[in-house]
């Protein structure tokens, strides 16, 4: 399959599977909300325009508050990690190799070690704004810090299961 | 010029970085300082209708649990008929009104609507529900919304076929409440941790707490009718340096597993609410 039809099947299924199965899973506990919508950003293409990424990632964002009724709050973190990941990418892949030859991020392309970093990262900011945007209209200092730990935990944890499931093929742009 | 034009061209991408942060901000304070329709009602049809879809198959499961509700609900209202409360003939003649108007002034003032629960959430800060009911089948912007068990939330927006209703369990959501046992009002509240705990403030310490007391909605709100049961006393904190009680409310309603509500029209709503408002002009 081609990138873009690819990319708009994905963006459907994460919206859906983010919506209609994670926002209706019973809490655990007040710091832990299961998020891993954002993925779909971190696995765009390694070649898009980032003026393109971020146009993408705040559509993305914004298509998500149209379900939970919040306009801008999942947007902002969105446009955050996609304005981000292009500088996080070029110090941890060495240009020449990786990038000319792989598709999209993935462990196959990048190693295991700058994959993790990669995801746990971008993660971690995603969480920390989004968690910030919210602590600003209420809560308290322990809150944000619990709710930013737990959550970018929980958030990793589905990322490895979710690779693990999902095998994508490490495919290099020659074959496309 | 040509370097203003080139400088705005090296940074293209940091502008419109900004840009699309300044237009998230902007729509999150918006939305959630006013709830005003920021949403154009065509999207929320879109996602009403995805909403509804899914809710149809999610139906299937909660079938057995809803039919128990509403079994439940209709066997209190049979024991409220009065019919069940005969009253002993003492009269002595039997004189037929012919007046079509009722002479003692009484008047309806609440009318209660079914609806269908068509989007929920209970995870986030600011939870709503979505019901299958718009302003084309008579649902207005302020009324009440209460489910078998207990009151639910308020409606704050409506498109024609789809409302959208601010859950209780939303930071900013605030409902009058009384103790059922001595009428002591104060105010419900959410402190975003557990759904199934509420908050009620601002009850007087004279008022002789008891956990398992009954809440109810008190007689002062506009848009919800009093003595609607909003759930029980789990937990009771007292800070000396104030004159109130902080309670622990544990809900009557299940937000899990919430299918059908009634949609609450106060006849008076908008009369009580302008002179409320009047009042706080005057100040």
């Amino acid at each position: 399959m081609s990138v873009i039809p690819k990319n708009i099947i994905r963006f459907v299924f994460f919206i859906l599977f983010q919506v209609l199965i994670l926002n209706e899973v019973p809490p655990l506990h007040q710091f832990i909300v299961p998020y891993i919508y954002f993925l779909y950003i971190l696995w765009l293409p390694f070649n898009i325009n980032r003026f393109l990424l971020l146009l993408i990632s705040f559509v993305f964002g914004l298509t998500l508050d149209y379900f939970t009724g919040t306009p801008g709050l999942h947007a902002a973190p969105c446009v955050l990690i996609a304005y981000i990941r292009p500088y996080l990418l070029n110090l941890l892949i060495p240009q020449e190799t990786t990038e000319q030859s792989y598709v999209e991020p993935g462990h196959k392309s990048m190693g295991w070690a700058p994959y993790l970093l990669y995801i746990g990262v971008l993660s971690f900011v995603h969480h920390f704004y989004l968690v910030l945007i919210e602590w600003l209209q209420f809560g308290n200092f322990i809150y944000f810090i619990g709710k930013v730990t737990g959550t970018t935990a929980i958030s990793l944890l589905m990322i490895f299961i979710t690779e693990l499931l999902f095998v994508r093929k490490g495919r290099y742009r020659a074959n496309k | 010029m040509k370097n203003i034009f080139l400088f705005i061209r090296r940074y293209f991408t940091f502008f419109s970085f900004l840009l699309f942060q300044v237009i998230s901000i902007v729509l999150l304070s918006s939305a959630s300082k006013t709830h005003e329709s920021f949403f154009s009602s065509g999207a929320n049809e879109i996602t009403g209708s995805i909403n509804k879809k899914y809710s149809g198959l999610k139906d299937f499961f909660g079938l057995k649990e809803t039919n128990r509700l509403l079994a439940e609900e209709n066997a209190r209202l049979r024991n409220a008929l009065s019919i069940n409360f005969p009253v002993i003939e003492k009269g002595k003649k039997i004189v037929i009104d012919s007046l079509v108007r009722d002479s003692l002034g009484h008047f309806r003032k609440y009318t209660y609507l079914p609806a269908k629960v068509i989007g929920n959430t209970v995870t986030l800060q600011t939870n709503f529900l979505f019901l299958e009911r718009g302003s084309n089948q008579g649902v207005k912007k302020g009324m009440a919304v209460c489910g078998p068990q207990g009151i639910v939330g308020v409606v704050v927006e409506t498109s024609p076929n789809i409302s959208k209703v601010m859950s209780l369990l939303h930071r900013n959501s605030k409902v009058s409440a009384m103790l059922k046992k001595d009428n002591n009002s104060g105010s419900i509240e959410w402190d975003g941790t557990d759904p199934s705990y509420l908050t009620l403030r601002n009850v007087t310490k004279s008022a002789k707490v008891a956990n398992g007391d009954t809440v109810v909605t008190s007689t002062y709100s506009a848009n919800f009718p009093s003595h609607l049961v909003i759930g029980t006393v789990a937990g009771i904190s007292s800070e000396s340096s104030s004159n109130f009680y902080t309670l622990k409310i544990k809900t009557a309603t299940n937000f899990f597993n919430i299918q059908y509500v009634n949609l609450i029209e106060n006849a008076r709503y908008t009369e009580q609410v302008q002179l409320e408002s009047n009042s706080q002009k005057n100040q």
